[in-house]
């Protein structure tokens, strides 16, 4: 068993890095350069916590790294944390986004605020992926809001504000069902033992709970998390934020904290209401296929690149939500890859898109044309990452979306049927944008955008690499995640889940 | 016929004692010196009041730790870690609202001590009403409390619009507080007395066949606390007195009524009619709906920041009658948390707002923070942390009050309730953040910087450390306010 001290690393160095990005605020460049040293010392960070992840860790379920101190009695408030192979990849994903976003999405303007903002924001994604504790996650999972809000707001295009607010003001009305949901099952839970009031995981999902009562508490948890990831209807926040945030805001928002959403209806929802999983199955299964369908039919149409990455995040956070829902091993386990892919990938896409857009001032579609020509390797790069969208065999979108649609059909077929048309139709709205963008004669300014420079290839090139390996070899990771998913599949198995 | 004077334990009138002591003593001095008294002269006496009460209240503090809780003037006044805790909650605000008020009097150049006379006769009625165990005491300490108050909204003589907030402060109050004696003449009627242990203790053992004129008495004494908190559908007073009345003696009324009409309110409800919880309860339940939702959708479309504190106060007011609700003592424990967490919060609120709204205080528009945190990064920075407490963002006191509010109220079967106010909080997230935007924001370049003088400084000061150091660490007010109202009597 791993010491803990790893995890409280993980959250400190970036919150340390953002006072002192704050502070320096004489310097030019002194804040980037903090930021910088800050996401690679968070990297290797991650990386060595990710190879020393033991899932065989007596008596800790498949966590490690675990450790547990009570802050506040009176609140149930601990300090409690570990990862297991779910949440591993998702503590990664935040450390390998962060110096990408940094990098490849630098921006000048106030930039202390900026890179403090960014840091605090990857604080509070580590920390709410590495809780064990319902309180703790809630409370980091609200804290990433601020720092999110203040990124669109100040950064973003001409509609920021709007976006910002309708975002901050979508997901805190979400959360306010999730606290209340919190708040009785931890009651419902000292009512039955008599103890303190606690919020740890692994004693909550003791708590045996009337089948009726998981339903309403299942759904309590689901209102927030399918705002967060967003679910099909309650994405509407969703394009817009992307759209208008920052390249680092847009980052950031589609690979970690949708993934906040997908990761808490994994291990909270699910792992703590079975029975209520039980009873939603079908209707979350069918909101999920409707969030492919839709998805990617809006994609197909919207005139905007931005938001034709942001309506096929919410494609395909509609396989994610349904290989978590479907709740066979295989689909689970693909679901937990393809949050790690999406992650990868649509980093990728916004980081392209941002070069576009740094190069040519906007993101709409029909005012670019024919940037193959003067920028080949660009389009070369952003066609292995759209490629790997579309999940083409080889890369790593294939492996995981196969693995959630192998995993569907066993126990929904006709769910898993209909779903497939969305991989259809991402390579449909992907290749046509991609076609309108880049393909044909470069005229006006579109004529004179310069290619990749070093700096960019060199960001977008651990991306490439990571989705070309992972499209190849993904054995190592899915077999972090594979205990760890089998472990919570025992925990749910009373509920009717086949193998 | 003889007169018995009933025994006196003085530790607990002390608190009252100092405080109006010092008003007194302010009074009579500033009548015997020929020239008029300087301000620093007035703000060291409040100040030094309200640090006297609160070295009382840890003596008040030991006392019961070794007693245990107690009445005392023939059962009127109560010694109990409740009013403890209230009573420092309200010498802390008075000191806070002093050292604002002293920087904003040399400004306006008000002379005299009048000013520091009635905001310590105001705190010695709010103490009053904390301690109160009978609906007689509560009243006297209401008025106290208000009359003291309605002059100070007044205070500002070049503005007419503080003199039209003060006369519609005066009517609707007294207007109130006669709608408050008339329930407890009801209640009397109905129960044959007026201290609320005797109240409890009646209706605990007997059975009203027709309860309808302690229904009256009660409906009335709640609309009449109801009015004094500012809740929803009586709060309509609120923005027009927020807004007229000099900014620090705003922050000051925030403040003090709201911490003593609740733990009054808290006094009646859960102790006296704590049997007839069934039947307040429901009336609670719309009163908070109401408030935490129209109190934050109302404040959406305000341009006046002094107007949206005042609706944002009145969201407040609706969380912690939550934990009145929820009649419970982590109910009363949560709502207790609330008021001692809010209380330095609004007067540093306040405090930044009277420096903003500049001589004449007509620099109240929203549009008149643009920029102020690249400014002045320290004013603009505590701002915004008061403004994100006010809002709840974890780490930040604000959290754990709504925290422990909702956590009561669920706890007492109140899940739909606290899913209601959360989406009220949720659209007082839309004013919150627009102005804290706001602070960032590019300004035009030719605003005149905000003078920051010492004495409201360290009670910004104050007030941000408040709510970040508890935020971070609010284990000692949690355990405080729990500990305070295991002794809630009787």
């Amino acid at each position: 068993m791993h010491s803990s001290v790893w995890l409280t690393l993980l959250i400190l160095v970036p919150a340390i890095g953002a006072l002192l990005a704050a502070a320096a605020r004489r310097r030019e460049g002194a804040a980037f350069a903090v930021g910088v040293t800050t996401a690679v010392v968070e990297l290797v960070l991650a990386i060595v916590v990710t190879v020393l992840y033991n899932p065989h860790v007596a008596n800790a379920g498949t966590f490690d790294f675990v450790g547990r101190w009570v802050l506040a009695a009176p609140f149930g408030l601990a300090y409690d944390v570990g990862i297991d192979g779910i949440s591993v990849f998702l503590v990664l994903l935040s450390a390998i986004v962060l110096p990408l976003a940094l990098l490849g999405a630098r921006d000048r303007r106030r930039e202390p605020a900026f890179v403090g903002w960014l840091l605090l924001l990857t604080s509070a994604t580590v920390a709410s992926f590495v809780a064990r504790d319902l309180l703790m996650f809630f409370l980091a999972f609200e804290l990433t809001l601020v720092p999110s809000y203040f990124l669109v707001a100040q950064w973003g295009g001409p509609q920021r504000a709007r976006a910002a607010l309708k975002f901050f003001v979508y997901t805190f009305a979400g959360s306010a069902f999730l606290f209340v949901g919190m708040l009785y099952v931890a009651f419902a839970h000292q009512h039955a033992t008599g103890g303190a009031l606690s919020f740890s995981y692994a004693v909550l999902q003791g708590t045996v709970l009337p089948r009726s009562t998981q339903v309403w508490l299942f759904l309590a948890f689901a209102a927030a998390f399918a705002v967060k990831s967003p679910i099909w209807p309650f994405h509407t926040w969703s394009p817009v934020t992307y759209a208008e945030a920052p390249t680092a805001g847009s980052m950031e928002l589609s690979a970690l904290l949708a993934k906040l959403g997908s990761y808490g209806l994994l291990r909270f929802a699910v792992g703590l209401f079975p029975l209520g999983l039980a009873d939603l199955r079908p209707w979350l299964a069918t909101l999920a296929v409707i969030g492919i369908l839709y998805g990617s039919a809006l994609a197909a149409v919207t005139p905007d690149l931005k938001r034709v990455v942001a309506y096929s995040s919410l494609a395909q956070m509609g396989f994610v939500t349904l290989g978590v829902v479907t709740g066979s091993k295989i689909a689970m386990v693909g679901a937990v890859l393809l949050m790690f892919n999406h992650g990868v990938i649509t980093a990728g896409l916004f980081l392209v898109i941002g070069f576009i857009e740094r190069r040519r001032g906007t993101a709409t579609i029909a005012d670019l044309r024919g940037l193959q020509g003067p920028a080949p390797v660009l389009a070369a790069l952003f066609t292995v990452v759209m490629l790997a969208s579309i999940g083409l065999p080889g890369l790593s979108g294939f492996v995981s979306e196969f693995l959630v649609l192998l995993g569907a059909f066993a126990t929904h077929p006709w769910w898993a049927l209909v779903a497939t048309l969305g991989v259809v139709l991402a390579a449909l709205y992907l290749l046509w944008a991609y076609q309108r963008v880049f393909h044909g004669r470069a005229t006006g300014p579109n004529e004179s955008v310069a290619d990749a420079t070093h700096a960019e290839r060199w960001v977008l090139a651990p991306i490439v690499v990571l989705v070309v390996v992972l499209g190849v070899f993904p054995k190592p990771v899915i077999d972090r995640i594979t205990p760890s998913v089998q472990q919570l599949i025992v925990h749910v198995a009373p509920a009717g889940v086949s193998k | 016929m003889s007169l018995t004077i009933p025994s006196i334990h003085y530790l607990v009138l002390l608190p009252t004692l100092i405080l109006f002591g010092a008003s007194l003593l302010l009074l009579v001095v500033s009548a015997l010196v020929r020239r008029p008294l300087r301000p620093a002269a007035g703000t060291a006496v409040t100040v030094l009041a309200s640090v006297a009460t609160l070295v009382v209240t840890v003596a008040q503090w030991r006392d019961i730790d070794r007693h245990g809780a107690s009445t005392t003037v023939a059962h009127a006044l109560a010694l109990d870690g409740f009013s403890v805790v209230a009573t420092a909650v309200i010498a802390v605000s008075l000191g806070l609202a002093a050292l604002v008020s002293h920087d904003w009097m040399n400004r306006a150049r008000v002379v005299g001590s009048e000013y520091h006379v009635l905001a310590l006769a105001s705190a010695a009625g709010a103490v009053l009403m904390t301690q109160a165990n009978d609906l007689i005491v509560i009243f006297l300490g209401l008025e106290i409390m208000s009359i003291g108050l309605y002059v100070l909204v007044a205070f500002d003589r070049e503005r007419t619009r503080s003199a039209e907030a003060a006369l519609k402060y005066f009517l609707l109050g007294s207007f109130a507080s006669a709608i408050f004696v008339y329930g407890a003449a009801l209640v009397y009627g109905a129960t044959g007395t007026t201290n609320l242990s005797s109240v409890a203790y009646f209706l605990g053992s007997n059975v009203l066949l027709r309860p309808g004129l302690l229904y009256a008495g009660g409906a009335l004494l709640l609309v009449g606390f109801a009015f004094k908190v500012a809740a929803v559908p009586f709060h309509l007073w609120s923005p027009d007195v927020y807004e007229g009345a000099p900014t620090p003696v705003t922050g000051f009324m925030a403040a003090i009524v709201k911490v003593g009409a609740f733990a009054a309110l808290l006094r009646v409800l859960v102790s006296a009619l704590g049997t007839q919880m069934t039947t307040w309860r429901p009336i609670l339940w719309v009163l908070v709906a109401l408030t935490t939702v129209i109190g934050a959708s109302l404040a959406i479309v305000q341009r006046n920041v002094k107007r949206m504190l005042a609706y944002s106060s009145i969201n407040h007011a609706g969380f912690i009658l939550l934990g009145v609700w929820s009649g419970t003592v982590p109910g009363a424990s949560a709502a207790l948390f609330y008021l001692a967490t809010y209380a330095p919060v609004v007067v540093a609120s306040f405090a930044v707002l009277t420096l903003v709204g500049g001589e004449g205080e007509d620099r109240h528009d929203v549009a008149h923070y643009r920029g102020l945190a690249r400014r002045q990064p320290w004013l603009g920075a505590a701002l915004a942390i008061l403004l994100l407490s006010q809002l709840g963002v974890p780490l930040t006191t604000g959290f754990y009050a709504k925290f422990s509010v909702l956590a009561a109220a669920v706890d007492a079967g109140g899940g739909a309730l606290a899913v209601v106010a959360l989406l009220g909080a949720a659209i007082a997230t839309v004013f919150y953040l627009r102005w804290t935007l706001t602070l960032f924001a590019e300004d035009e370049g030719d605003v005149d910087r905000v003078p920051v003088p010492p004495a409201t400084a360290i009670a910004i000061g104050l007030g941000v450390a408040v709510t970040v150091v508890f935020g971070l660490w609010p284990g000692p007010i949690a355990a405080l306010t729990q500990h305070a109202t295991l002794l809630f009597t009787p």
